[in-house]
């Protein structure tokens, strides 16, 4: 990212002498995704068969946390030029002129190789590739390819996001099994309506950066017939299929058709708004009920598959 | 060259705001690095423990 554009003043002059606040680096880890992903992957964790060590599950926890940050990390290198378009992400470190491009670069590299070696060397390799796939996706498939070429890209993207849980089940397993896909597609098919909810009421920042957003390219009534759509088979998948395989209780299938039921609604309320209503509520709404929903769900899992499966015994 | 004076180094000077930072940030590096050894330490104790109880090392 060139910065001759930008005027000389002190936030420049630190960039380029490498001198950001630790705070700068830490908001380059993308800590409230990674915090999702902690979660998901613990879940993932809890809910495999086996027993594995506390102390393997908090080292394995920690490297796909620093994974998921050297992702973010990567992607705010490489997309620096786009955030400072946006309004959302004007103040992120590197488009701010708090950190040099090349230290974020440095910085999500070393974390990348770090975290991955180290769940290889605590859990087990294929954990570990899984880990390495999940960056080189979100860093290579979704920012660097798919993000500014179709409106597809989160759809396609989203498939790093439901990584972790996947992840979390190989390190107590050694294995990728039919529960493990089950979660990775309760995220997967999650991550549509929510990113779509906010960028309806983004797309003129996402216009204006040259990203091809669904709603920049196909219009807002493609959108919210799209988030509907999303929403009615991420309910129906959610509350049907882990009871039906045998991973969860019937109870959870009912809670989770009466959050998926809810998630409908504020998606058809999204699917309502006039066109030219500006402030997009219902959108904003369906953005920040999709978290929680997606919280209580894994939380349902995690109650449900029993947080004492790899408790009980582990330090045998 | 008698008599000639140099001039004074016209390197980077930090600011007093710059040098708390790069020593906030060297702090930060070497905590994450003491957490590393202590945490790559823990994990080999308990891997060898594991494998001690399964009956081999």
């Amino acid at each position: 990212m060139a910065y001759s554009d930008v005027p000389k003043d002190t936030a420049v002059a630190d960039a380029e002498i490498g001198l950001g606040e630790v705070g700068d680096y830490v908001a380059l880890l993308k800590p409230r995704v990674m915090s999702l992903v902690v979660f998901t992957a613990f879940v993932g964790m809890a809910i495999a068969p086996g027993g594995v060590n506390p102390v393997i599950v908090a080292a394995a926890l920690l490297a796909i946390a620093v994974g998921a940050g050297a992702a973010g990390a990567l992607n705010m290198w490489y997309d620096a030029d786009i955030d400072r378009l946006m309004r959302r992400t004007a103040p992120r470190p590197i488009p701010a002129g708090r950190l040099a491009p090349g230290d974020a670069l440095g910085f999500g590299l070393t974390l990348a190789i770090a975290s991955v070696t180290f769940l290889g060397l605590a859990a087990n390799w294929l954990a570990a590739g899984l880990l390495a796939f999940t960056i080189f996706f979100y860093v290579v498939v979704y920012t660097m390819w798919l993000k500014r070429l179709t409106p597809q890209n989160i759809v396609i993207g989203g498939a790093a996001g439901a990584l972790p849980p996947v992840i979390g089940w190989a390190v107590v397993t050694g294995t990728v099994s039919i529960p493990s896909l089950v979660l990775f597609a309760i995220i997967f098919l999650w991550t549509p309506p929510h990113f779509w909810a906010l960028s309806l009421y983004r797309s003129e920042d996402y216009a204006k950066a040259g990203v091809p957003m669904l709603p920049v390219v196909a219009g807002e009534r493609r959108t919210k017939r799209e988030i509907v759509i999303y929403s009615v088979v991420l309910t129906l998948f959610a509350a049907v299929v882990p009871p039906a395989i045998g991973m969860t209780t019937v109870a959870y299938g009912v809670i989770a058709g009466a959050l998926g039921v809810l998630f409908v609604w504020l998606a058809w309320q999204v699917a309502r708004m006039p066109e030219g209503d500006r402030e997009m509520r219902p959108a904003r709404r369906l953005f920040t009920y999709s978290m929680l929903y997606l919280f209580l769900l894994f939380a349902i899992l995690l109650v449900e598959g029993g947080i004492g499966g790899w408790m009980s015994g582990s330090l045998a | 060259m008698t008599g000639m004076t140099l001039p004074e180094s016209d390197g980077v000077r930090l600011t007093p705001a710059q040098l708390r930072r790069r020593r906030a940030r060297s702090i930060a590096i070497a905590l994450a690095l003491a957490a590393f050894v202590a945490i790559f330490y823990v994990v080999t104790i308990a891997k060898i423990g594991g494998n001690i109880a399964h009956g081999g090392l």
